[in-house]
């Protein structure tokens, strides 16, 4: 019920937006979107494995300089590579897609295999020591932009479709985040999630009935990483822009927040969470440049009073049923 | 005599100058209830952990089903066909009780890596899951989220995970604690007729049950087995009351 509402009402302003010809609008809506395809993302290792990732942005900026340089090549018409095989760079979303899914699912899969021999606080800061040393690999490395980022003329395209229309892109967007929903939803209800939930509640009762709880944490990391890759490689695309900032542990925390906000553990949280957050940067970064100030207040708010989020919230405490 | 399900072999564990295990030998042969008693400290826990796979020894071997297992983790050993019930409930706490049953039934079964298909409607797992809960008798049970049983029905979702794992041998570490009267007395009937099927090492302090329940009883003291035989045996023996009955009531 609140889901189809979710869903429904981030269809229908769009729609409201191209009927009544605000652009700025669909942008607007578009941006939540694929925000919350990262939160759905990192949902899976924060809300269904209890791994607190503090280097989630680490996949969201793969994302998006696979994006990048793929695009950057194609527009420049350099190679990726000549030698040994000539690779060129492409314009092709989906390909930009895969390219980005896999990018950040080996990333998370180095990243995870190593970050996850630890518990607790420590790996909290070893996430966040690995996001931060992509951010300043990005920084200091020209030849993508270093610092001031990369910049792409033309939205990358997709079989015939008009991506700089912007209701076209949105329901592009839209679409993906409704697979990855669906993906996600399915994963939490399979064995796998199953398993992956008892072992953040108590891996102890994982290992007793015959499990390890490191595989069922690396697989759950990995295709986080993964979803929060296809992420940044559509943000990057919206922007066509990709700089550091995406790789910034600031964009991690944010991630975090559409998640907490959203509430931890729920499938459609994040969705909640990254459009509230939108509209709340929209409205409240109108009233005053330091909005974050009410931001906070309100996250002080549901981490206190609400530890479900608004779905903890609006749905109550329940138990997932089958 | 037929082989031991569980055979700890001369195993020795110190912490610092501290010696849990001091040099015990131990097993557990089909069909028998095999008490492990002693007081607070003697060196239980440090035990139980080594056979589950928690701790490794610093000397000697434990075997199980004729294997060497001294070297293999928890899970391994889970695997292998040992079930462990924990002291303190050890349990998925926002699960339902189903659930809980499930994650024994599918860890059982092993193939956790699928990731698209629901597993609460997995017929099989389910059979598994809901047989475990009626003979614990939690059946009207399992819709309830974890946290909200009692002390007493956690003890029993605790047992019935275990048995949804079908083991070849159990190790129950107090299943007795905190459920009263009524509550013993129905698992005392149980792991009766359990151990038929699936021998049982206990480690209990509720000496009604040990004395109604073992076949044989292993005494362990300060790190040392004192005492292993059957029950009358260890009733009668002088070393073992004054060490360790004699502190209760040990009126036969």
């Amino acid at each position: 019920m609140l889901n189809a509402a979710l869903l429904l009402g981030l269809l229908a302003i769009p729609l409201w937006a191209w009927m009544v010809d605000e652009p700025f609008t669909i942008t607007l809506v578009t941006r939540a979107v694929i925000l919350a395809i990262a939160g759905v993302g990192l949902n899976v290792a924060l809300g269904l494995g209890g791994l607190v990732s503090l280097g989630h942005a680490a996949f969201f900026g793969l994302g998006g300089y696979a994006m990048g340089i793929l695009a950057y090549h194609a527009q420049t018409y350099i190679p990726l590579i000549e030698m040994p095989v000539l690779i060129e760079g492409t314009k092709s979303m989906p390909v930009i897609w895969l390219v980005a899914i896999l990018v950040s699912a080996l990333a998370a899969l180095a990243i995870g295999a190593l970050s996850l021999r630890t518990t607790g606080v420590y790996f909290i800061m070893i996430t966040l020591a690995f996001g931060q040393m992509f951010y300043y690999f990005a920084i200091s490395w020209p030849a993508y932009g270093g610092e001031d980022g990369l910049s792409i003329y033309v939205r990358n395209g997709m079989a015939g479709l008009n991506t700089m229309d912007p209701l076209t892109f949105f329901a592009i967007c839209y679409a993906l985040l409704l697979l990855v929903l669906f993906i996600v939803s399915r994963l939490a209800a399979s064995p796998f999630g199953l398993m992956l939930g008892a072992a953040r509640q108590n891996p102890a009762r994982v290992e007793a009935v015959g499990q390890g709880p490191y595989r069922l944490y690396l697989t759950a990391f990995v295709i986080s990483g993964a979803i929060t890759g296809l992420a940044g490689a559509l943000f990057a695309d919206l922007n066509r822009f990709v700089s550091p900032v995406m790789l910034s542990w600031q964009t991690s925390g944010e991630i975090m927040v559409f998640v907490i906000l959203g509430g931890v553990g729920r499938v459609f949280g994040p969705v909640a969470g990254a459009a509230l957050f939108i509209a709340l940067e929209h409205w409240l970064g109108g009233l005053s440049e330091y909005w974050h100030i009410y931001l906070g207040a309100i996250l002080l708010g549901v981490v206190l009073f609400a530890r479900g989020g608004i779905y903890g919230l609006i749905a109550g405490r329940g138990v997932a049923h089958d | 005599m037929t082989e031991p399900v569980i055979d700890v072999r001369g195993i020795t564990k110190a912490f610092g100058g501290l010696l849990a295990s001091d040099d015990i030998t131990l097993d557990l042969r089909p069909g028998e209830i095999h008490a492990l008693i002693g007081p607070n400290g003697a060196g239980k826990s440090t035990l139980i952990a080594q056979i589950a796979g928690a701790l490794r020894p610093d000397q000697g071997q434990i075997w199980l089903n004729g294997q060497d297992v001294t070297a293999l983790d928890t899970p391994a050993r889970a695997r292998r066909g040992l079930g462990r019930t924990f002291q303190i409930s050890s349990l998925a706490m926002d699960y339902t009780v189903l659930q809980n049953a499930m994650i024994g039934a599918l860890g059982r079964r092993g193939d956790v890596m699928r990731f698209l298909r629901p597993v609460m409607r997995d017929a099989s797992l389910r059979e598994a899951a809901e047989t475990a809960l009626d003979q614990v008798g939690l059946s009207e049970f399992r819709a309830l989220r974890t946290a909200d049983l009692s002390h007493g029905q956690r003890r029993q979702l605790e047992l019935a995970v275990a048995l949804t794992l079908t083991p070849r041998a159990f190790v129950m570490d107090e299943p007795m604690a905190g459920l009263g009267a009524e509550g013993s007395k129905r698992l005392i009937t149980f792991l009766s007729e359990l151990r038929a099927r699936t021998p049982i090492l206990l480690v209990e302090h509720d000496m009604d049950a040990v004395f109604a329940l073992a076949d044989r009883i292993s005494v362990l003291v300060g790190g040392r087995i004192i005492a292993t035989g059957p029950v009358a045996e260890i009733r009668a023996n002088e070393e073992v009351r004054r060490a360790y009955l004699g502190q209760e009531d040990a009126q036969p």
